[in-house]
């Protein structure tokens, strides 16, 4: 068990505990460094993802998603109630966008957790998703690993509610909720296509406002339509009194046991390495002069789709050779 | 660009006028830093778990009415957590023959109703940059 948010945290610290071990025992001002050292990048990011590298996981991420003021940080405040009950320790990452114009951001989710800033089993994080499009933040892989590190029993994830922030998510999280709510105007625009395919746990929220009947049948008509065995539970909540909470838990939890929770750092690594492999072979893609080319290859009918797509990423593949015919 | 600093903009005592702080706090955004932004009404306790887990550079309190007189408690809460490379700044309105009862209790800057914007964000920057670099002089993860 740790001892996360130890009060004594400063005064415990004795010389020859260095910041690492304060990390591992879940001394708060040591995950805290670990994560800016993780956000700012640089030679300290580099020393705590090596001293991370090759530990085993054991907490249980779960990812909130869903478009803005559907109440995703009003349901992580409830679920932070109902994990504290059965006094498991949690953390919490909560993304909010930064301003794509000056890089800035008001981080206001914890607003809606405040209960909890007196609670030493909780920690809580604001975190800005710094130009990152996907609903998350570049960082948030690693910083999940620190957090795993620091032997929180829980980690609570709230992604930026917009565009495809829900698919993201769910690469990152053992399981992933996704929150609907009456009342958001296009409310099942909300729900697109793909979404419902990577939801663990569905939530209609504010099931006290009038509305919540016909977007939970709306949902449960959508599951329908799709050719899968098992789809997922379609639950109403009213996250601002805490109702649904018990429900929605025990959905998690029965999601949660299909899976291994020591594995989550080697998962987590594969899907960043994944997405950073996509990013490279985007960008040198973009980058090839070849592209225009081939393009009007095509147009011409000289190569087919296919062979085209194979030339251009053998070259993105060893671009030292581009200058090769 | 360089790295964001993190603020905190709180209220802490028994005033609950937070226009002042929003404004800070939209200053700061347009400046490309980010913001632990709070409600009025925190606890002293509050905003040192705040400052501790967001592990922010700067904590700006605001002050129209007299919560300005707590903030040396603040100063003490924050120096027995460990965090005093952490910068204060107090913004709002305190009197002049009180302000030195703000700086001796450590407090940086103490900006008045007349401070622009441009002063505070140079304020902030200032004071951040020096809070990142006390904190690295301390010492961090080691391989
Ligand atoms: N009626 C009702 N209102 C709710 C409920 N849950 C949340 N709200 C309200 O919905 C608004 C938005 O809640 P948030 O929790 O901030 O929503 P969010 O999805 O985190 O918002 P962003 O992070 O800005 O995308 C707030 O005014 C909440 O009080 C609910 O169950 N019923
Ligand atoms: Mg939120």
């Amino acid at each position: 068990m740790t001892v996360v948010g130890d009060d004594d945290t400063a005064s415990t610290a004795s010389p020859g505990d260095s910041l690492f071990d304060r990390l591992r025992r879940g001394d708060a001002a040591a995950v805290a460094r670990a994560l800016s050292a993780i956000e700012t990048g640089g030679p300290q990011a580099d020393v705590v993802r090596g001293r991370l590298q090759s530990l085993d996981g054991a907490a249980r991420v779960v990812g909130f998603s869903g478009p803005p003021g559907v109440g995703k940080s009003t349901l992580v405040n409830a679920y932070i109630d109902e994990l504290r009950s059965q006094a498991r320790s949690v953390a919490v990452l909560a993304v909010d966008p930064s301003s794509p114009v000056t890089g800035g951001a008001v981080l206001g989710d914890r607003t809606r957790m405040g209960n909890h800033t007196s609670d030493p089993g909780v920690f809580i994080r604001s975190v800005a998703s710094r130009g990152h499009l996907g609903g998350l933040a570049l960082s948030i892989p690693s910083m999940l690993d620190v957090l795993d590190a620091a032997g929180f029993d829980d980690i609570v994830l709230e992604a930026v509610g917009a565009g495809q922030s829900e698919v993201e998510i769910s690469h990152f999280a053992d399981t992933t909720v996704i929150l609907s709510a009456p009342g958001l105007g296009d409310d099942v625009q909300a729900i697109k296509a793909g979404i419902l395919e990577v939801a663990d746990v569905l939530v209609v929220n504010k099931a006290d406002l009038p509305g919540a009947d016909e977007t939970r049948r709306h949902l449960e008509a959508m599951l329908e339509l799709r050719d899968t065995v098992t789809s997922p539970p379609v639950l109403p909540v009213v996250a601002l009194h805490g109702n649904g909470i018990g429900a929605m838990t025990q959905a998690i939890d029965q999601n949660h046991a299909a899976q291994d929770a020591s594995c989550g750092p080697q998962r987590r690594a594969s899907e960043a390495l994944r997405q950073a492999a996509i990013a490279e072979l985007t960008r040198r893609i973009a980058a090839d002069p070849e592209l225009d080319r081939l393009g009007a290859a095509i147009h011409r009918g000289d190569i087919n789709l296919a062979d085209a797509v194979g030339a251009l990423i053998n070259r993105a593949a060893s671009p030292d050779e581009r200058n090769q015919p | 660009m360089s790295t964001p600093l993190r603020v905190l903009v709180t209220k802490i005592g028994f005033d609950g006028h937070d226009r002042g702080s929003r404004l800070v706090a939209a200053f700061l955004r347009d400046a490309g830093h980010e913001v632990v932004y709070t409600p009025p009404w925190q606890e002293i306790s509050a905003v040192v778990t705040l400052a501790l887990q967001e592990d922010v550079d700067v904590i700006g309190v605001s002050s129209l009415a007299t919560d300005h007189l707590i903030v040396p408690d603040l100063m003490e809460a924050l120096c027995d957590a460990g965090l005093d490379h952490v910068e204060v700044i107090v913004g709002g309105i305190v009197p002049d023959n009180e302000i030195p009862l703000l700086t001796d209790a450590g407090v940086a800057r103490v900006f008045g109703p007349g401070s622009s914007r441009e002063d505070i964000v140079d304020g902030v920057e200032e004071l951040g940059r020096s809070a990142q670099q006390r904190k690295l002089s301390r010492g961090g993860f080691e391989a």
